[in-house]
């Protein structure tokens, strides 16, 4: 069974890379004055322009393309290292662990829109639900906090299911139509809902794992931590599952036949797709993730309210979604990191942030519609590399 | 005609004002290479779509092996053992040759979400299966694309695309073949070799009947062992294609002779 005959690439390049990002993360996260933080950004663009330049990226993500599984364990590692070299500093963890919330929520918006070209503009309301389940349940039951987070995501899948059935027979842009309408209602519904706290909002639980209260300062031995340890560690792992089971679905026929419907829905007609079928599960999974993501995140935030949840956000999610590349995972990763962390470190830019995002969403699709890390063609490499008579 | 594999009575199909189809009536014989002909508009493609399930008919009956199958959709149509290509090519561009082809099969694909997430290695015996029979299927064609099955289909020239194209629909094993000018955008001369690709593979597979929507004489009168001719939307001849051809009726609606 011969790939294409290309020599594999050495890993080395990618290693090389994450371990500069990482070492980056850490200075532009410690940078206090905005002077520096500034320069920093600055020098990354002009650093990736000249590495473009001398296809040093090229290299890197041939690298990293043909190394997948070593590639993403040291991103992992290198995550994981960057939030330890901050363990007690609250600010900084707390930014990170919600960059990681939201990788998990865009993953489940570019399973709808990257992979089946539904676009969901009720991403912040269906992470909404997740909120408020997780906040209510933890409240008012004594149900493992594990299964709240299920909970979560599985009420927010079936709110998208029951809205999306009336209009899975049309085509067009009719989803997107009701995923606005639903977006609107569900914060209007949430401001008038007193037993939901109104205007207010509600305090949720922390997040307590078979007798672990995550929300407790770390202490082992010598070491310790700020408890946003222990959330980042939860929400790590929850996040590169939902990478794996999205990357699993890419590399399959589910994702062969996702693609179809979102290219032409004739022919995958003639070719007996059924294309409601795929519709609902790519949207009714991703809504899932979009709730898991926000049941975790009321606990790790200890309190909710519905501007949290604004149109306006659901809009800030697609862009990163856009801006990453559709369909594209890794591009998902990088680009909620980029969309989340620098606003915060600038706090001149917190006021704008709407229209520095629009500005941003229309350079992407002059200048590079295919986002900033394209999804790669389907080569079926973890199919690949699985053991088997060939 | 004895057991035609797919006979066609009184079929009508109006958009609107606009009447496509009018009172056609075919019998299609098995394993044939069957042609349709017409000038511009006479109603060919929608005839095509009208058989395959994208457009309902308003009047008439399709029954194909003896199932009417007038009020089918496309996804049943495709079961029943129908397949097409399009006039104006349409491959999935953005992805792989290996795709494209793999698309035609879906109904042998296992396409539950449980076996595709979580029994991997069953997913992987199932895609090097494929992977094989869309390379045997692509190499009678040409085997030049076999070696670039996981490139994009976007970079390919045209004849390439309609190779491809053929060999989506026919990697289910189709009963019938529908071919809507597949010489469209190619040079007389690619137009020939993949008239002598599909007459390979219709002697390669014994039980496959052909319709073929073609403007080029010269391909008509090479492979089609009958022929059909619209013009708006009607029936005005059907023979051989030298009985067609000399019929003074089709020279005046198609050939232009006056
Ligand atoms: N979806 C549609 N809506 C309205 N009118 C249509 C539609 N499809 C086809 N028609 C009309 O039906 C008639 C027959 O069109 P058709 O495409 O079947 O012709 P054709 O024989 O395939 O022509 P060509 O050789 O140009 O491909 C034309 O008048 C066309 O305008
Ligand atoms: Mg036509």
């Amino acid at each position: 069974m011969s790939e294409p005959s290309r020599t594999h690439a050495s890993l080395l390049p990618s290693v090389a890379a994450v371990l500069a990002g990482a070492v980056y993360m850490v200075f532009f996260l410690a940078g206090e004055s905005q002077m520096v933080v500034f320069g920093l950004l600055v020098g990354a663009v002009l650093a990736l322009a000249a590495f473009k330049h001398w296809r040093v990226l090229d290299a890197v993500g041939q690298s990293a393309r043909d190394h997948q599984g070593p590639f993403s364990i040291v991103v992992v590692a290198a995550v994981a290292a960057v939030c330890l070299y901050f363990y007690d500093d609250a600010f900084v963890l707390f930014l990170l662990g919600t960059v990681l919330v939201y990788v998990l929520t865009c993953l489940g918006l570019n399973i709808q829109f990257g992979f089946v070209g539904v676009m969901n503009f009720a991403g912040a309301s269906f992470f909404g639900v997740g909120c408020y389940t997780a906040a209510v349940l933890t409240k008012h039951t004594a149900l493992p906090h594990l299964l709240i987070i299920v909970l979560g995501g599985l009420l927010a899948a079936l709110l998208g299911f029951v809205i999306l059935i009336p209009v899975l027979k049309t085509r067009g842009h009719y989803a997107a139509l009701v995923t606005i309408a639903f977006a609107l209602l569900f914060k209007t519904f949430l401001e008038v809902n007193d037993t939901l706290g109104g205007p207010q909002g509600l305090k949720a639980a922390g997040l307590n794992l078979f007798g672990w209260d995550v929300g407790r300062d770390i202490a082992i031995g010598d070491f310790e931590g700020s408890f946003y340890l222990g959330y980042i560690a939860v929400i790590l792992l929850l996040a590169i599952l939902g990478f794996i089971m999205a990357r699993r679905m890419e590399d399959s026929w589910i994702g062969l036949n996702m693609d179809a419907v979102r290219l032409d829905e004739t022919v995958s007609a003639c070719f007996g797709q059924s294309i409601p079928r795929w519709k609902i599960t790519a949207f009714t999974i991703g809504n899932f993730y979009c709730g898991v993501a926000g049941a975790f995140y009321a606990m790790m935030l200890g309190y909710i309210a519905p501007t949290n949840f604004t149109f306006g956000d659901s809009l800030i999610l697609l862009s990163i979604v856009i801006l990453g590349g559709l369909g594209s995972l890794w591009g998902t990763v990088v680009a909620t990191g980029i969309v989340i962390i620098i606003p915060e470190k600038f706090q001149v830019l917190q006021e704008y942030r709407f229209l520095l995002f629009s500005a941003l969403v229309i350079a992407i699709l002059l200048f590079r519609p295919q986002g900033l890390l394209p999804r790669p063609l389907r080569g079926y490499r973890t199919l690949k590399s699985l053991p088997g008579k060939s | 005609m004895q057991n035609p594999l797919l006979s066609i009575s009184n079929l009508g199909k109006k958009f609107g004002g606009v009447t496509a189809l009018v009172d056609l009536d075919l019998a299609v014989p098995r394993n044939r290479i069957f042609g349709l002909i017409g000038p511009n508009g006479s109603g060919k493609t929608t005839f095509f779509n009208v058989v395959t399930g994208i457009y309902p008919a308003t009047s008439g009956t399709v029954v194909f092996e003896k199932e009417d199958i007038t009020r089918f959709s496309p996804q049943k149509v495709y079961r029943a053992g129908v397949a097409r290509t399009f006039q104006r090519s349409r491959l999935l561009l953005p992805l792989s040759i290996l795709d494209n082809i793999t698309l035609g099969d879906h109904s042998q694909l296992e396409n539950g979400l449980f076996f595709n997430l979580f029994r991997r290695r069953a997913l992987a015996a199932q895609y090097r299966q494929l992977l094989d029979k869309s390379r045997d299927l692509i190499t009678i064609f040409d085997p030049g694309l076999a070696d670039r099955i996981f490139e994009p289909v976007v970079n390919l020239p045209m004849i390439s695309r309609r190779r491809i194209e053929i060999c989506r629909a026919l990697i289910s094993n189709p009963k019938l073949l529908l071919l809507d000018e597949p010489s469209a955008g190619m040079t007389h001369e690619e137009t020939h070799r993949l008239i002598d690709d599909i007459l390979q593979i219709k002697d390669k597979i014994a039980d496959l009947t052909i319709i073929i929507i073609e403007h080029e004489m010269s391909v008509m009168e090479r492979i089609t062992d009958h022929c059909a001719v619209l013009n708006f939307g009607q029936k005005i001849c059907e023979g051989t294609y030298q009985q067609v051809a000399a019929d003074p009726e089709v020279q005046k609606a198609y050939l232009g002779v006056d």
